[in-house]
């Protein structure tokens, strides 16, 4: 029936016809922006889309406060050059009680700043469906996630009430209150994430390329110092190394890997030839055995 | 192996420009737990070097832990995703699996075998181009493999690895080998598949899956692997009709105005004519717009945006294509049913019926027959449960535009949506329209209304569109009230000399004596049969009658 598309063209193709069918049979969408290279991807996809016109949803993001500088800064930059809306929701109440991943832990400070500052977000603007970039190879619990994820009014996902989702047909229909999470990179992996990078020459963080920056080194694991937020324990101390992070999240929970990789190509190349995944760098999925269904149940993306 | 090493380390940019060649393939495999399913496509993953290290840790934790292979590593542990199941030991949904070679990236749709089989496998089936049956060698084939094969069958896939796994449990016997690989292609024959492709495995000792098993010196076949990177996936849509389901219209300003969806069948140029389906109207081409420039030709699977030169009405919902050769239109598509939902079908009942092209209300107003998925026996019936399959009429409020399951899958696909719980209740493949709606006059009549008066003769025109070539065809004239002549084409009889069986449903006698003189003028044989809910005459060709339980083999005859 199809002839002759690479599997970039394929899965470009899918995505782009599940973000026209969202803004086709949703009343207010929007894009769940993470600033990362599958947000990227995903806002690369959403501008092909509905060209020439812009993307007609915003971009929000869920600003935990320990985001990278760099992060932030790119974030903007992107929204304006798309002509994009771009809304940026924190939770007030985490910031208020100043909850940090280093006094109360990744799982605690992800459940209050991410996940309850996402459904806040979600709740005040009333958006029935939120694009997200997850993708079904970084986690093994997400093997089984929909295209079209239903979650109930209080954004809870409840595996028994997934549809089936057969052929391209999306069923879009909900409830008031009820809400869809869209993951249109759902059948991208991670190298196909990195070539149409390198194929559409997409703008990403320069944080995931090498540079030399200032890194402690805390259970096993580089974390950069990226503000004067980040203590030192007894025995740690500053280094200056050449590194890159291949997943970018909250820098307390995000590792660094030495790289020296500073051009896309070298990416790739150290990409295909480690042997580690990428979420290795997150410090929440080491929490306990299927921790991400856990989060996922209780409304974390 | 999976992929250049040397090539990466050596020319990265060679190995990316290399990449930007790679291919897709999205295959589905059928089989049990206890067929080593998981462990095959475990090991699929582990031998293309899509395990990270840090995954093998965790697997070799869990392997000791809960593992099914006295704490070796159990590869099927790599596929458990959720922690419920994990515990019960079975998969219950469809999970999505993803892995690459140089050659090829690969989508496996995995699937229970167990509970809600038919249901997670038609799902899983619907996106897949190959399929994948394991059979135990020890056991041969069971009845489930008799099962998927009629699922996948069912859902259009045409390419069938049939994976005789455990080989090294009958000391790679060839003869058993063989002997399983016989039954197999003779039960297969009627499900008409363009290919099957047997090949002797151990999943687990990895035996045929990447290299070539000294064990097996007797066969000279691809290893799976092999065969899964070089199967061809995609025919050539020049040629084919033009059809592309308008998905959005882009109107950023008063100047533009592009439509937009996914190009189901045939290839589309600036210049080129284009009719709407239903309105009739038609345009030109004038550009294929995309962010990096105008393109000079886009083919099926492509997401596009097309403007047209002149400005006519069209809006989601339509269907863009060739003015040769548009597609039907129907509100009464005859269809195959799968039921997805605990809630059993309520025939007469008004549910969201959602194709590409549109969502429309609508109901169901009759099961033909539902189908034993075991036995591929046509049983009666008046609903269908969860999990079950049937032929059934829809009555749509709105007339939709559809072309065949069998020739698009894009195209002649639906959902049944429940309007109060939201649920996706049954997957629909159409079959065709109902014969009567072949004559143009379509929305005059619908089957409450009996609108015909009693004297008149309803002219009914029989031709290929109205036929399908899945199963055997049905040309349902129970709710026609009068009497009745047939006007036939020359393809509807090129279709009853290919040796296909055309079953025709009557309401009463007074239809008999059109569809006798049918039979007459053509020589055909002619079986009558008195059912409870009418009267049934299956024409055919005298000489080619078709094994009985089967299905005809995409008009090639049998």
């Amino acid at each position: 029936m199809t002839s002759n598309l690479t599997h970039l063209q394929k899965l470009e193709a899918e995505s782009i016809h599940i973000l026209r069918e969202v803004v086709s049979e949703f009343a207010n969408p929007v894009m769940l922006y993470s600033i990362g290279k599958d947000s990227a991807v995903m806002l690369h996809l959403a501008r092909k889309a509905f060209y020439p016109a812009p993307p007609p949803f915003p971009l929000m993001h869920v600003d935990t406060t320990w985001k990278f500088r760099e992060m932030i800064q790119f974030r903007d930059k992107m929204a304006a050059e798309c002509g994009l809306d771009l809304i940026v929701h924190i939770n007030e109440e985490g910031v208020r009680q100043k909850i940090s991943p280093f006094t109360h832990g990744s799982s605690l400070y992800t459940d209050i700043m991410k996940t309850e500052g996402l459904k806040q977000a979600l709740g005040r603007y009333k958006f029935d469906a939120a694009f997200g970039g997850a993708r079904r190879d970084e986690e093994k619990s997400r093997a089984k996630e929909r295209i079209f994820s239903f979650r109930s009014a209080n954004h809870r996902w409840d595996p028994k009430l997934q549809r089936p989702e057969l052929w391209n047909l999306y069923n879009t229909r909900i409830k008031p209150g009820e809400s869809i999470r869209v993951f249109p990179l759902s059948n991208w992996t991670e190298l196909d994430v990195w070539q149409y990078i390198h194929r559409e020459q997409i703008p990403i963080v320069p944080l995931y390329y090498a540079a030399v920056r200032p890194v402690v080194e805390r259970d096993g694991m580089l974390l950069m110092v990226d503000d004067d937020r980040l203590e030192l324990l007894p025995g740690e101390k500053i280094e200056y190394k050449s590194v890159r992070f291949r997943t970018l999240g909250c820098y307390p929970l995000t590792a660094a890997v030495e790289s020296e990789a500073t051009t896309l190509p070298e990416i790739i190349q150290e990409m295909l030839l480690t042997r580690t995944s990428e979420r290795q760098g997150r410090m929440i999925d080491h929490d306990q055995a299927g921790s991400m269904e856990k989060k996922k149940q209780e409304g974390y993306f | 192996m999976a992929h250049q090493s040397d090539l990466i380390e050596q020319d990265i940019l060679a190995y990316l420009k290399s990449q930007e060649e790679k291919s897709l393939l999205r295959f589905i495999t059928c089989g049990s737990v206890d067929d080593g399913k998981s462990t095959l496509i475990g090991r699929l993953l582990w031998d293309s070097k899509m395990v990270f290290e840090d995954q093998l840790a965790s697997l070799e934790v869990d392997s000791k832990k809960v593992g099914t292979q006295g704490g070796a590593i159990d590869y099927a542990l790599l596929l458990d995703g959720l922690q419920a199941e994990r515990e019960q030991g079975i998969t219950i949904d469809v999970a999505y699996r993803y892995f690459s070679t140089d050659r090829r990236k690969f989508i496996v749709a995995d699937t229970p075998g167990h509970e809600q089989y038919t249901r997670n496998m038609v799902t899983g089936a619907s996106t897949a181009q190959v399929a994948i049956i394991l059979v135990d060698a020890r056991k041969g084939l069971l009845t489930q493999t008799r099962r998927h094969s009629y699922l996948v069958s069912l859902v259009g896939i045409r390419n069938i690895v049939l994976a005789i796994n455990k080989m090294d449990l009958i000391d790679f016997d060839e003869q058993q080998y063989l002997a399983i690989q016989r039954d197999y292609e003779q039960f297969a024959a009627p499900l008409g598949f363009g290919s099957i492709t047997a090949i002797p495995i151990s999943a687990l000792g990895g035996d045929n899956m990447i290299e070539a098993s000294a064990n097996t010196p007797w066969y000279a076949g691809p290893t799976l692997m092999n065969y899964l990177e070089t199967v061809p996936v995609d025919g050539d849509s020049r040629g084919e009709t033009f059809r592309m389901p308008v998905q959005w219209v882009n109107r950023p300003h008063l100047d533009f105005r592009g439509f937009c969806g996914v190009i189901a069948s045939g290839t589309v140029h600036p210049g080129d004519e284009l009719r709407v389906a239903a309105s009739g109207q038609t345009s030109k081409v004038a550009r294929i717009v995309t962010m990096s420039g105008d393109l000079s030709e886009a083919t099926a699977g492509q997401a596009i945006t097309l403007t047209l030169e002149d400005e006519i009405d069209i809006s989601r919902g339509d269907m863009l294509t060739t003015p040769e050769a548009p597609p039907l239109q129907s509100r009464h598509p005859e269809a195959h049913l799968v039921w997805l939902h605990d809630e059993p079908l309520q025939p007469g009942q008004l549910y969201l019926v959602k194709t590409a092209t549109a969502v429309t209300s609508g109901r169901v107003t009759g099961v033909h027959y539902s189908v034993d998925v075991n036995t591929l026996e046509h049983k009666q019936a008046d609903t269908l449960k969860l999990n079950e399959i049937g032929v059934a009429r829809l009555e749509l409020d709105r007339p939709i535009s559809f072309v065949p399951y069998n020739q698009n899958r894009e195209t002649g696909s639906f959902i049944i949506i429940d309007r109060f719980s939201n649920a996706t209740v049954a997957a629909g493949m159409i079959i065709g329209a109902t014969p009567f709606e072949q004559l143009g006059a379509t929305d005059s009549w619908s089957p409450e209304g009996g609108t015909s008066a009693d004297d008149t003769v309803r002219q009914v025109y029989l031709s290929e569109a109205s036929i399908n070539s899945t199963g055997m065809t049905v040309v349902d004239l129970s709710g026609e009230v009068g009497l009745l002549a047939f006007e036939v084409s020359s393809s509807f009889l090129d279709y009853l000399d290919k040796g296909n069986r055309v079953l025709f449903r009557l309401r009463n006698l007074e239809q008999l004596p059109a569809t006798a003189t049918l039979a007459y003028e053509h020589t055909l044989a002619f079986e009558f049969d008195r059912t409870a809910d009418g009267i049934s005459i299956l024409l055919f060709k005298r000489g080619s009658r078709f094994v009985s339980g089967g299905f005809d083999n995409k008009g090639t005859g049998i």
